[in-house]
C-alpha cells in the first residue's frame, strides 16, 4: 500500500517535471511563433484595414475599414483574374499530381534493373524545382529556340494532338478530353512537383505487410485487383497527406504571390497588398478545408 | 499441357508489362533530365555554334567562356561560400530547434501543448506571402518589444544581414519549419515509451534522456530534416530575395543575373545578342544547382531511405 502510494507520488512529480521540461523544449519555437508568425499575422490583418503611409518618422497606420478589400476585388485590374487563375491551376493540378505520384510510387516499388537509379532521378525534382530556377527556365531563349528547331520538335508533335482527335471521335466529353490532354502537355510541371509525394507514397507502400499480398495471390487475385483492394486502401491516409502537401507546396509561390509582393514592394501599397494576402489566405484555407473534408470521409484506416 | 500454355501467357504478360514499364520510366527520366542535359550542352557551346544548324546537342567548338563569364558576373566563388555558410548554419539551427520542439510536443505534454501544436499546423498552412510585409517592416525596425533600443539606444535594421535567417532558424520558424516539427513529432511518437522509462529509472533526467537516448534513435528523421532544410534554404528565393536583396547569395545572384548580365555584356549602351545572354544565363543556372547535384549524388541514398523511416507515414 505504502509503496503504491509512494510510486504514485513519484509518478506525479515525474510528470510534472516532464511538463515543465516540455514547456522549456517548446519555448524557442513559441518565441519564434509569437514574434515571427503570430504578431505579423495580426498586423497583416490590421494593415489590410488601414491606409499606410511611410514618411521620415516611420510609418503611420490609419484605419479605413474595408476600402482595401473593395479596391482589391473591384478596382484592381488584375487581382480577380490572377486569383481565380492561380486557384483553378492549383485545383486542377492536385488530382493529377496525386494520381501520377501514386502510380510512379507503385512502379518504383517493383523490382527491375536500375531501380535505384530511377528512384534517384525521380527525386531529383525535389532539389531542382524551386522558384528562381523555374522562373529563369521559362524565360530561357536558347531553350525555346532549340525546342522549336530541333530535338524537341519530335516531343512537341508527339503531344496529345492525335489522342485528342481520337478521344473526341470516340465520344468522350470535351471537358474531360481537354483536361487529360492538357495534363499531358504540362507533364514536366507535374513531374517536377511530385517528387516529395512520390517519396511519401513509396514509404507508405513499403510499410504494407507482404503477407497481405501473399494471401491475395493464393486466393487468385491479379496484380490489378491487388492494387485496388490492398495497396489503394492502405495508402489512402497518405492521399490526404499528399493532397494537403500539394496544396501547401503550390500556394507558396505562384503568380498571385508575385502580385502581392509587387503591390507591396514595388507600388508600396502595403494596405492593399495585405488585403490581397488575406483574401488569398481565406481562399487557400477554403480549398484545404473542402478537400480535407471530402477525402477524409473516404479514407480507410487499418487500425 | 494446358498448364504450360497458361504459364506462357503469364510470362508474355510479364514481359509486356516490364517493357511498358521500361518505356515509361525511361521516358519520364529523360523528361526530368532534359533541362539539365540541355543546360550542360548549352554551357559548353561556343558562340559560333549557337546559330549553326548542324549543332543540336554536341557542339563543334568547345569552350569554357560561358563558365568564365557567368562565374565573373555572379561572383561565383564568394557567392558559393556565402550560400554554404548561410544554408549550413540555418540548417543546423533549424534541426536542433525543431527536434527540441518536436520532442516537446510528442512526449512532454503540458497544459495547452495541443493548442500550441495547432499553432504549428497553422504555420504550415498560412502562405508565407501573407505575413511577409509585416515581417519585413518588423525586421527593418527590429525592437523585440523594446529590448533592443534599451540596449543599443535605437532599433536595429536586420535587413541585408543574416540575422533574420539565424533568428528564425534558432526559434524553429524558418522556411517550412512547421513541417520539420511535424516530422520530428511523428518520429518521436513512434519510439516506444519503455525506452524512455528505462532511461529514467536508470537515473537520467529529461535532458539526458533526450540527448543520449532519443536523438541517436532519431537519426533517420534528423537526416531527412537536414537534407530538406539545406536544399530548400539553398533554393529559396522568396525570403532570401526580400530580406537579403543585396547579399551575395546564390538565389539572389540568380534572380539578378539577367539584369547584371545585360549591363556587363552590353556595357549599358549597345544592344547585346539576346541569345548569347540567354546562353550565359543558362550556364549561371547550371552553376547554381551544380553543388546541389553533386551533393545529391552522395546523399540520395539517405534521401530515399531516410523518409521511409521517419514515420510520417505511420
Amino acid at each position: 500500500m505504502k509503496s503504491i502510494l509512494k510510486s504514485r507520488l513519484l509518478k506525479k512529480t515525474y510528470s510534472e517535471k516532464k511538463a515543465l521540461w516540455g514547456f522549456l523544449y517548446v519555448l524557442p519555437w513559441l518565441l519564434g511563433f509569437i514574434f515571427f508568425f503570430f504578431v505579423p499575422l495580426l498586423s497583416s490583418l490590421q494593415f489590410s484595414f488601414s491606409k499606410i503611409t511611410a514618411n521620415s518618422e516611420g510609418i503611420t497606420v490609419k484605419y479605413i475599414g474595408f476600402e482595401n478589400y473593395v479596391e482589391a476585388l473591384t478596382v484592381n485590374t488584375s487581382f480577380n483574374r490572377v486569383l481565380t487563375e492561380s486557384i483553378v491551376n492549383i485545383v486542377v493540378n492536385i488530382p493529377l499530381i496525386v494520381i501520377f505520384s501514386l502510380f510512379l510510387a507503385v512502379l518504383l516499388n517493383q523490382k527491375f534493373i536500375g531501380r535505384s537509379a530511377a528512384r534517384a532521378i525521380f527525386f531529383l525534382p525535389v532539389i531542382l524545382a524551386s522558384g528562381v530556377i523555374m522562373n529563369l527556365e521559362s524565360t530561357s531563349l536558347v531553350q525555346a529556340i532549340s525546342d522549336a528547331s530541333s530535338g524537341a520538335k519530335v516531343v512537341n508533335s508527339l503531344q496529345s494532338f492525335e489522342l485528342e482527335k481520337m478521344m473526341l471521335q470516340a465520344g468522350v466529353s470535351e471537358w474531360i478530353v481537354n483536361y487529360l490532354t492538357g495534363s499531358v502537355d504540362r507533364i514536366y510541371q507535374i513531374v517536377s512537383q511530385s517528387g516529395v509525394q512520390i517519396l511519401i507514397f513509396l514509404a507508405g507502400i513499403q510499410t504494407i505487410s507482404p503477407q497481405l499480398y501473399e494471401a491475395s495471390k493464393m486466393e487468385g487475385a491479379t496484380g490489378y485487383e491487388a492494387f485496388w483492394k490492398i495497396t489503394f486502401p492502405m495508402v489512402s491516409p497518405l492521399i490526404l497527406v499528399n493532397v494537403i502537401y500539394t496544396i501547401v507546396d503550390s500556394v507558396s509561390t505562384n503568380e498571385i504571390t508575385d502580385l502581392i509582393l509587387d503591390t507591396g514592394f514595388s507600388a508600396f501599397n502595403f494596405g492593399l497588398s495585405s488585403a490581397m494576402a488575406t483574401i488569398y489566405f481565406v481562399a487557400v484555407a477554403l480549398i484545404l478545408l473542402i478537400s480535407t473534408y471530402l477525402i477524409s470521409r473516404k479514407v480507410f484506416y487499418y487500425d | 499441357m494446358r498448364n504450360s500454355r497458361l504459364l506462357s501467357v503469364e510470362s508474355w504478360k510479364r514481359w509486356i508489362w516490364s517493357f511498358v514499364r521500361l518505356v515509361l520510366i525511361a521516358g519520364l527520366s529523360f523528361l526530368i533530365l532534359y533541362p539539365i542535359l540541355q543546360k550542360i550542352s548549352t554551357a559548353i557551346k561556343d558562340k559560333e555554334d549557337l546559330y549553326s544548324p548542324i549543332v543540336v546537342w554536341v557542339p563543334i567548338h568547345y569552350t569554357w567562356d560561358n563558365f568564365k563569364q557567368a562565374i565573373m558576373i555572379m561572383d561565383y566563388w564568394e557567392t558559393l561560400v556565402n550560400t554554404f555558410a548561410l544554408s549550413i548554419s540555418t540548417t543546423i539551427l533549424t534541426a536542433i530547434s525543431c527536434a527540441l520542439a518536436g520532442y516537446g510536443f510528442a512526449r512532454l505534454k503540458f497544459k495547452g501543448s495541443n493548442l500550441l501544436f495547432a499553432g504549428v499546423i497553422l504555420t504550415i498552412l498560412v502562405p508565407p506571402s501573407t505575413i511577409l510585409i509585416p515581417l519585413y517592416l518588423n525586421l527593418k525596425d527590429f525592437t523585440l518589444l523594446g529590448i533592443v533600443p534599451l540596449l543599443t539606444g535605437k532599433s536595429a535594421n536586420l535587413l541585408n544581414t543574416y540575422w533574420p535567417f539565424i533568428l528564425t532558424a534558432l526559434t524553429a520558424n524558418s522556411l517550412k519549419a512547421g513541417l520539420y516539427i511535424f516530422i520530428f513529432r511523428q518520429f518521436f511518437r513512434g519510439i516506444p515509451k519503455e525506452v524512455e522509462e528505462a532511461a529514467y529509472i536508470d537515473g537520467a533526467g529529461v535532458g539526458r534522456t533526450f540527448s543520449r537516448i532519443m536523438l541517436p534513435n532519431a537519426i533517420p528523421a534528423i537526416i531527412t530534416v537536414l537534407l530538406f532544410s539545406f536544399v530548400w534554404q539553398w533554393n529559396d528565393s522568396f525570403f532570401t530575395t526580400t530580406y537579403l536583396s543585396s547579399g551575395k547569395v546564390m538565389s539572389v545572384q540568380l534572380s539578378a543575373l539577367p539584369y547584371n548580365l545585360n549591363n556587363i555584356v552590353s556595357g549599358g549602351s549597345s544592344q547585346a545578342d539576346p541569345f548569347y545572354l540567354s546562353m550565359v544565363q543558362d550556364t549561371g543556372i547550371l552553376l547554381a544547382i551544380l553543388p546541389l547535384i553533386i551533393i545529391y549524388f552522395f546523399v540520395q541514398r539517405y534521401f530515399v531511405e531516410g523518409i521511409e523511416r521517419t514515420g510520417i507515414v505511420g
